[in-house]
């Protein structure tokens, strides 16, 4: 492989379509919803145009998984928190909004610190009122997180299932302090009632299909994002590091400093989905925290193909599509299927959909340039 | 002096006091019947007290009685104080109404028709006071000892200076040891309360309840009259801050015990993740599910041996422990083989793989057993506590440690002196070696597994005492467990003992200090940074072993 | 890369003008003791075979020096200024110390090119790769290289389906990309079949014209071939030193390798 101009590297033959068909669709979605009226073949309903836009900010969840797992061997079972995070700092900013519309009608204060009989804003929610604060900090805490606990247990070394044992146990923990009412983000009800944001009401249809759009093109971002990163020679040192980690290190790079940065990354990357994901869905609350979320967004990778990025939001993409069909079919079998999922990807497909596709396509590929090898051999004999 | 002021009614007890204590023996021996006739007529006399309608009279048959040692004593008094004695007009009979308006002889007790006219023997406050005392010197003769302890506290907390004399009455005769510890006791702190008393008898009470060292003597000591001499309120000082030392000694010891039983908890827990993941390095998620399948193993025994064996009830536990060991035993073995065992040397395939096997395990359960709390019951050995030095131990707690140090022992014992311990360490130390030596190491694989999961099914029996028995059980330990192994060092079962045993001991020392979940939450990200700071844990392995 | 012999701000007063000096370095795996008193010096443009029973510590010896092991005493310097005892791997190897690893290690899934690239002496900060362009002069050095260990044709594919001579080779061409000062090569020729043994020995000979080499070897004739000074290692510690004709007439060399 060749150092190729950027522009080059983005077009590889599994980020282009998905990126395009993500643009596409930012664009024809909320046209579907909004100027199609309701009885029309085109006309997407809202409620599908909701579903659709929490289903992209998990895939870009899924993308920032796949970046630290499929490149660099990094298995974090607490990515879930990342993207909690980012959800609880726009929460932040859409329980500020409400202003003095809540029950309690209190100007400053949100309901449930009216109702905790807070005296005042605690200090972790100045500075929420402003969109970009919230904002910032949806990026900011998720990578100050990451880069705090990565700074620690990348320098010592702490790698493979450990690495994947305290991540898990870490999001635990994040979970239960959460889950307390003297922390100040809500408890065990987390935040939710949300009005509006930036002025524009959640329930009109305009704002939902700009959200949907919003997470379509934050997806394609992340995957352009993702896919310069993998085509960089730091993509190569992350892939070196992910199959032979010492041997790295004998070659004078410091591994260390390189897990952090991806690391940090991608756990923006995850407080950005989480952000983009609590005005589509109107709550967020503790049980985002729970382990069992981000294993969960460890099979979405895993069935769509790790070291892909566009298999890991396809695979975000259709278990949660399966998840939403059989919780309202079949109640009783989403956990057999999902946790069937978990074992036959492992066992039958390591590689995940797309994976498989594309060692197919080599696999003829290099039969292909055996036969043609082969042949003018015979020719010239 | 203050209690001369009852003197009359003192002497009258008194002299009562003096003849029960003559008649004392004939209570105490069995009653002949010429004796039994002598105490009725002496009854029947006393009896007679209460039908005179006059208040000195009711008051001296009331102390008479309770000393007399009639077997129905309590009913009546308790009759009296609730205006339900009356005297028969006709026959000049006491008798007494239950609640449901039935009348009872009080000379023998026996049931009696409806008599005519009767009149109710009057009731005054001081009668009713005077009730209340013979109740309690009535009690201090009760056949059981703990009724007796009972009756001296009752005293001490009332601080009923009236019945010093009947208590040390009491006292001179008791035989219990106990009992004798708790009457004086009593003694004591009514001769702190007494200010009449000479100051070197306080003293010798104060420094008696500095030795009784709980939380009612330090009370009683606290309750001693400021005006007291400036010798004793240093005693009683020096005696108080001494208890309070003690006490917060108590405190201390009763965390540790606490936290020793939640250790034995994670001990449980963890054990035999400590050989599926500590030995043969295979990351089990589903390992809290088998603790979860021993739970409900012990269940559905107990459920069988309701309808089948009621009487042996309490042996459930007992049937139950083979029972899970072997139900989480299969589903490990066959786990090794239908999953696992695809996944050797892929750590993080493995951790995925029986994640799922856990969502299915649990959903499995969900749909057998339905989603809510199943009941299981503690045996009637496990229920009640243990007073140690003052320190209450429940009896599950102190199961739960007894049985997670034999679980431990039994493994060691299995490990290192069993031909099946001695090849599954080949295995381990050197599988092509052992193969070549012609042990069947998939064999080895399988049963090892098996071990661990049928130990976490053993540890689902004794959860099952402690925890809900819910689909979600397994869940709740699974992140512990891990970090108790990883904690104590991968491979170290010495290791996973001790992480265990601390992090439970450390988690209830914070508990006073940050609350139940803060503490968690403490000693869950101080496991963190430990393990960041020694990623091998506690008793990490070293050299070349740990490098291949 | 900083040059071996520009002296650190913090270091000490230069002591030696060998390339390589261990002193006194002693390790132990508890108990065990992997190195005992081992001393060593290696001068600038030297190639030195170093060679030993099992056990002797050769594999201790070298992740010592290349910052894997920490001693528990002793000295260990570079260019008589560099203290490896405080510096991680990365540290050691940007000082321009290359190691081949006994099992080659190569990454498997990535190109033979890729390797290479890896390899090749740049800066190894997160910033300077991922804003990495190839330069000429890089595309260059990746032909010659290719070249020299006769993997050309090869270059596209991944690695890891290379024949085992073919990834010795690679992860030689990986040190030479490397550049570096001092090439520490663990067993070069186990398992590799005669006219392989004798290509390496050539290629050896070659990297040492610009470069530093100390060879650790268990293959006598291989060691012979190479013609170089030969310190024998045992329990830890140089048991003899000199040109392998003499080495092997020392009686306790005799006595280590045959038994009493």
């Amino acid at each position: 492989m060749t150092r190729k101009p950027i522009l080059f590297r983005l077009m590889a033959p599994h980020i282009a379509p998905a990126v395009l068909a993500l643009v596409a669709a930012a664009a024809l979605v909320p046209i579907a919803n909004l100027v199609f009226p309701a009885d029309h073949p085109l006309h997407v309903p809202t409620g599908t145009v909701v579903l659709l836009g929490k289903w992209l900010t998990y895939a870009l969840l899924a993308v920032a998984l796949d970046l630290v797992w499929g490149y660099c061997g990094i298995l974090s079972l607490g990515h879930g928190a990342f993207f909690a995070l980012g959800g609880y700092a726009m929460g932040m900013h859409l329980m500020r909004e409400i202003g003095p519309r809540g029950v309690y009608g209190h100007p400053v204060l949100p309901d449930f610190m009216v109702f905790l009989s807070f005296e005042e804003l605690p200090i972790a929610w100045w500075g929420f009122d402003v969109f970009a604060w919230a904002a910032f900090m949806a990026l900011f805490v998720p990578g100050l997180l990451a880069f705090v606990f990565g700074w620690l247990a990348f320098r010592s070394r702490v790698t493979g299932v450990y690495l994947s044992i305290i991540t898990q146990a870490g999001t635990y923990a994040l979970m239960l302090a959460f889950f307390r009412n003297e922390l100040g983000f809500g408890g065990n009800n987390g935040l939710t009632d949300f009005k509006d944001v930036l002025g524009f009401s959640l329930q009109a249809d305009g704002t939902r299909a700009a959200l949907f759009a919003l997470s379509a093109l934050a997806l394609a971002g992340g995957l352009l994002l993702a896919q310069a990163i993998v085509t960089s020679k730091l993509g190569l040192v992350l892939v070196a590091i992910r199959d032979a980690e010492a041997r790295t290190r004998f070659l004078g790079y410091r591994v260390e400093r390189f897990k952090l940065f991806v690391f940090t990354l991608s756990a923006m990357m995850a407080g950005l989905a989480g952000a983009l994901y609590v005005p589509q869905v109107g709550i967020i609350n503790p049980s985002e925290f729970s382990p069992a979320n981000s294993i969960e967004a460890v099979v979405w990778v895993a069935v769509g193909g790790r070291g892909t990025l566009s298999g890991a939001a396809l695979g975000a993409v259709l278990v949660n599509w399966a998840k939403s069909f059989l919780t309202g079919a079949y109640p009783e079998a989403w956990l057999f299927v999902l946790g069937f999922l978990f074992v036959a990807v492992t066992l039958f497909l390591p590689k995940g959909i797309l994976g498989a596709l594309r060692s197919v396509r080599l696999g003829r590929r290099a039969r292909a340039a055996q036969a043609t090898s082969a042949q003018p051999a015979e020719v010239r004999g | 002096m203050a209690h001369h002021a009852r003197t009359p009614i003192r002497l009258a007890r008194l002299v009562l006091l003096a003849l029960t204590l003559v008649l004392a023996p004939a209570t105490l021996t069995a009653p002949t019947p010429a004796a039994a006739q002598a105490a009725q007529e002496e009854v029947a006399t006393i009896l007679a007290g209460f039908t005179r309608g006059q208040f000195p009279a009711t008051l001296a048959a009331i102390d008479a009685l309770a000393a007399s040692g009639h077997p129905h004593a309590a009913e009546i008094l308790t009759a009296l104080s609730d205006r339900r004695l009356v005297v028969e007009a006709a026959g000049r009979r006491v008798l007494w109404k239950d609640a449901g308006g039935a009348y009872y002889d009080a000379l023998t007790g026996a049931p009696v028709a409806a008599p005519g006219a009767t009149t109710d023997v009057r009731v005054s406050n001081a009668v009713r006071r005077a009730v209340q005392t013979a109740m309690a010197s009535l009690t201090l003769r009760a056949p059981s000892p703990a009724t007796r302890i009972e009756a001296a506290a009752a005293i001490l907390r009332a601080r009923d200076l009236s019945q010093r004399d009947a208590l040390a009455a009491a006292r001179a005769e008791e035989t219990d040891p106990n009992v004798q510890r708790a009457f004086d006791d009593t003694l004591a702190g009514l001769a702190i309360a007494d200010t009449g008393a000479a100051e070197a008898d306080r003293l010798a009470a104060i420094a008696r309840l500095a030795e009784r060292g709980d939380a009612s003597a330090r009370a009683l000591l606290l309750g001693l009259p400021a005006d007291a001499p400036e010798a004793l309120r240093e005693a009683a000082s020096a005696a108080i801050a001494a208890i309070d030392r003690r006490l917060a000694m108590q405190a201390h010891v009763q965390n540790i015990f606490f936290g020793l039983s939640l250790g034995s908890v994670l001990l449980l827990a963890a054990i035999g993740l400590a050989i599926t993941f500590g030995v043969m390095g295979v990351i089990n998620m589903a390992h809290g599910e088998m603790v979860m399948i021993g739970a409900y193993a012990t269940f559905v025994v107990q459920e069988l041996m309701r309808t089948f064996a009621p009487g042996l009830l309490d042996l459930s536990l007992l049937v139950a422990l083979p029972l899970a060991f072997l139900s989480a035993g299969l589903v490990g073995v066959a786990l090794e083989r239908l999953v696992i065992r695809h996944l050797y040397g892929r750590p993080l395939e493995t951790l995925l793989a029986t994640w799922g096997v856990s969502l299915i395990l649990q959903q499995a359960v969900r749909s057998l057993f339905g989603p809510t709390n199943r009941e299981v019951m503690n045996p009637s050995f496990m229920s009640g506590s243990l007073e140690l030095f003052g320190i209450a131990l429940t009896w599950s707690r102190v199961w739960i440690i007894v049985f997670a140090l034999a679980v431990f022992l039994a493994l060691l014992v299995a490990m290192k002196a069993t031909s099946f311990g001695l090849r599954m360490r080949a295995v381990v130390q050197n599988r092509r070696m052992a193969a070549s030596m012609g042990i069947r190491t998939p064999w080895i694989d399988a049963l090892t597994f098996g071990l661990g999961s049928g130990i976490a099914g053993v540890a689902g029996v004794a959860l099952s005492q402690i925890d809900n028995v819910s689909p979600n059980l397994g869940q709740s330990y699974i992140i512990d467990s891990f970090l108790v192994v990883v904690f104590g060092g991968v491979g170290s079962l010495w290791g996973a003992f001790v992480a265990a045993l601390s992090l439970g001991v450390a988690n209830k020392l914070v508990e006073p200090l940050a609350g139940a979940v803060l503490a968690k939450i403490v000693i869950l990200v101080a496991v963190i940074l430990f393990i960041q700071k020694r990623p091998r844990g506690l008793f990490a392995l070293e050299g070349r072993a740990v490098e291949s | 890369m900083t040059t071996i012999l520009e002296k650190p701000r913090d270091a000490a007063p230069r002591t030696t003008d060998a390339l390589l000096y261990l002193d006194a370095v002693g390790v132990s795996f508890d108990g065990f003791k992997a190195l005992d008193n081992l001393s060593l010096v290696i001068e600038p443009g030297e190639m030195r075979a170093v060679i030993g029973p099992n056990g002797a510590g050769k594999t201790t010896m070298m992740d010592v020096i290349t910052g894997k092991t920490r001693p528990d005493t002793g000295t260990v310097l570079l260019g008589g200024v560099h203290d490896l005892t405080r510096l991680d791997e990365a540290a050691i190897a940007q000082l321009g110390i290359g190691r081949k690893f006994q099992k080659p290690t190569v990454f498997e899934m990535v190109s033979v090119e890729e390797n290479l690239v890896l390899a090749l002496a740049g800066r190894r900060g997160v910033r300077a790769t991922l804003f990495h362009r190839r330069s000429a002069e890089e595309a260059r050095r990746i032909a010659e290289i290719l070249e020299i260990v006769k993997l050309e044709d090869r270059r596209p594919e991944p690695a890891g389906a290379l024949s085992h001579g073919q990834k010795q080779w690679l992860e030689i061409g990986m040190l030479l990309a490397q550049d570096p000062s001092l090439l520490l090569v663990d067993e070069p020729v186990a398992g590799m079949t005669d006219a392989e043994t004798e290509m390496t020995a050539d290629l050896l000979r070659r990297i040492n014209v610009d470069h530093t080499v100390v060879v650790v070897e268990h293959d006598m004739s291989f060691v012979r071939a190479l013609g170089v000074k030969v310190s024998v290692l045992h329990e830890g510690s140089v048991l003899a030193e000199g040109s392998l004709d003499q080495v092997s007439a020392d009686p306790r060399v005799i006595e280590v390798y045959l038994g009493r």
